[in-house]
C-alpha cells in the first residue's frame, strides 16, 4: 500500500503545477477512494472504543457522544454541542476527553497537555478518525438551541475575526475571502457554507505530505502557529467555539472526513 | 485586552435579587448576552505561551482591535487610523532606500520566522511569494495581495535615485514599512513598525520592486 501512495504522489506531484491544487488534491482522492490510509486510523479506533482501557479497565461504548450512550453514528456532524453533564459546549476531542476520564479513569488534564503524535493523544486520532467515518455523506447539523451553543457561535465568529500578534493576522486574513491562495495552496473562504464544508467538513484528515492523520484541533493549532499566535490549548473554549462557528456554517455540507489533506 | 468578563449568570443573579425585592417572582428578560466580553475572556483562557510566540500577541492595538470586526470601520475612523500609522513610519536612517535585488529575492522566497517553531533571533523572511507574484520565474506565488511583477516598469521608474522617481520610491518604502498607513486594515504586515524586518532587509525587498535590473522589472 506504502509504494502504491507513493506512486500516486509523484504522479500527482508532477501534475500539481499544470492544474490548480484543488484538482490534484481531488485526484490523489479519487485514486485513493479505496485506499485513504485514514482507514488505518478508523479501523484502529474502532477497536481501540470497545477495548477495556485505562485505570478502570472499561470501554468507551457507554460514552455519550450526544446521540445517547454508546451512540457513534451521527454523532460527528453535530458537533460541537452542548452536555448537559459536563454543562460546557464540547467538540468531538473533547467529549472523548470526558469519556475516557469518566469511563476509563484517564488524567483527561494530562491528555490535552500530551503533545500531538504522542501516547494518548495517539489513541484519540484514531477514535477520532473512526467516529468521523461513521458520519460520512450525512450533512452538518449543529444544534444551537440551548444559549451555550448560541454563546460558542457568536464568540467564535469573533476570535476568527481576531487580529493580532506582530503580522496583524486572524483567520479571516486567509480564510475570509474567495478564491485566494498562499503559494500554490487554495485557501477556502470560511465565511461561506461551501468553504467551511470544504474545511471544516475535511478534517480528521490523512496527511499526504507527512503521513499522519490530523484531527481538526491539529489543523487549529497549525493555523495559530502560522498567525504567529501564542500556543491555543487542546480543547480550549477559544478553539472549541472556532470549531462551533466553522460548524454551524458548514450546515446542510456533507461531511468526507477522514477526507485526504495535503 | 481591556475588556472585563461580566459573566451573564453574574448578571442575571442580581436581575434575580432585585426582581425579589420588588417582589416579582419571575425575572425580568436576561440582558443580551455580551459576545466581544465573551471571546475576550476565552482569548485571555485559551492559549499558553510557546516559544517565542508569548501572551503578548493577544494584546490589541487600536488598530488591529478596530479592524477585528466582519465589516470595515467607518471612513472616518479608517482615516484617523491611517494617518495614526502614516506618521509612525521613519525613512531608512543611512538615506539610502534600495539595496541588494538578489538578496530581496531570497528575502521575497522566506516564508520563515517568529512562529514559536521558528528559533528566535534569527532573521525573518518577507513573506512576500506567499501573497504576491514577483519574478516571472517563480510560478508558486500566493494572490492575497495583488500581483507585483514589473512593479518599478509599470510606474515609470527608470532611475530609482532620480528627484522623478522619488514620490514612488518614497510611498514604496513607507508601504513596506507600514502597509496600514495607505489601508488601514490591509492584510498586509507592518513590516518595518512591527520590527518584522530591518531596515537593510527592507532596502533589499526596495531593490527587489524597484531596480530595473531586478527580474521583477524584465
Amino acid at each position: 500500500m506504502k509504494i502504491f501512495i507513493a506512486a500516486a504522489l509523484v504522479a500527482s506531484g508532477t501534475v500539481a503545477f499544470a492544474q490548480s491544487s484543488s484538482e490534484a488534491i481531488a485526484q490523489y482522492r479519487a485514486m485513493l477512494a479505496d485506499g485513504n490510509p485514514a482507514e488505518l486510523w478508523e479501523t484502529k479506533g474502532e477497536a481501540l472504543w470497545k477495548e477495556p482501557r485505562g485505570p478502570k479497565k472499561a470501554s468507551l461504548q457507554r460514552c455519550d457522544l450526544g446521540q445517547g450512550a454508546g451512540v457513534v453514528k451521527s454523532a460527528f456532524t453535530q458537533m460541537p454541542r452542548f452536555f448537559t453533564d459536563t454543562d460546557r459546549v464540547q467538540d468531538l476531542e473533547s467529549r472523548l476527553l470526558t469519556c475516557m476520564q469518566e469511563l476509563q479513569g484517564f488524567d483527561a488534564a494530562e491528555i490535552a497537555k500530551t503533545p500531538f503524535g504522542k501516547g494518548e493523544q495517539v489513541t484519540l486520532e484514531s477514535l477520532v478518525a473512526w467516529i468521523a467515518s461513521e458520519s460520512r455523506g450525512l450533512q452538518f447539523s449543529l444544534p444551537q438551541a440551548h444559549p451555550k451553543e448560541k454563546d460558542m457561535y457568536e464568540a467564535g465568529k469573533r476570535v476568527f475575526f481576531f487580529r493580532s500578534g506582530p503580522y496583524d493576522f486572524s483567520c479571516a486574513s486567509c480564510h475570509g475571502q474567495e478564491g485566494k491562495r498562499i503559494r500554490m495552496q487554495e485557501l477556502p473562504n470560511l465565511t461561506t457554507q461551501k468553504g467551511a464544508t470544504a474545511a471544516f467538513g475535511a478534517w480528521p484528515a490523512y496527511r499526504v505530505s507527512n503521513g499522519e492523520l490530523w484531527t481538526l484541533q491539529r489543523r487549529m493549532a497549525d493555523c495559530f502557529r502560522q498567525q504567529r499566535f501564542p500556543y491555543p490549548g487542546f480543547t480550549s473554549d477559544a478553539t472549541v467555539a472556532l470549531g462551533t462557528y466553522l460548524g454551524v456554517t458548514a450546515r446542510g455540507g456533507a461531511s468526507i472526513a477522514p477526507s485526504l489533506a495535503r | 485586552m481591556t475588556t472585563h468578563l461580566h459573566p451573564r449568570s453574574m448578571t442575571w443573579l442580581a436581575v434575580c435579587a432585585i426582581a425579589a425585592v420588588a417582589g416579582c417572582a419571575t425575572p425580568a428578560a436576561a440582558p443580551a448576552p455580551d459576545y466581544d466580553a465573551m471571546a475576550q475572556t476565552m482569548l485571555r483562557n485559551s492559549f499558553r505561551p510557546q516559544g517565542q510566540a508569548t501572551l503578548e500577541r493577544l494584546e490589541q492595538d487600536p488598530l488591529q482591535r478596530a479592524c477585528s470586526a466582519e465589516t470595515p470601520p467607518a471612513a472616518d475612523v479608517i482615516r484617523r487610523l491611517e494617518a495614526r500609522e502614516l506618521a509612525s513610519v521613519k525613512p531608512p536612517s543611512d538615506g539610502r532606500y534600495l539595496g541588494d535585488w538578489r538578496e530581496g529575492e531570497k528575502l521575497a522566497q522566506n516564508g520563515r520566522g517568529m512562529t514559536w517553531s521558528d528559533p528566535a533571533g534569527v532573521a525573518n523572511g518577507g513573506n512576500c511569494y506567499n501573497c504576491h507574484e514577483l519574478s516571472k520565474a517563480e510560478i508558486a506565488y500566493g494572490t492575497l495581495g495583488p500581483s507585483l511583477h514589473q512593479y518599478g516598469k509599470l510606474r515609470g521608474v527608470a532611475d530609482p535615485s532620480s528627484a522623478v522617481a522619488a514620490p514612488i520610491v518614497q510611498y514604496t518604502w513607507g508601504k513596506l514599512y507600514n502597509a496600514k498607513a495607505y489601508n488601514a486594515c490591509s492584510v498586509m504586515p507592518r513590516f518595518g513598525e512591527a520590527h518584522v524586518l530591518t531596515v537593510k532587509q527592507m532596502q533589499d525587498l526596495m531593490a527587489l520592486l524597484l531596480d530595473p535590473a531586478s527580474p521583477v522589472n524584465k
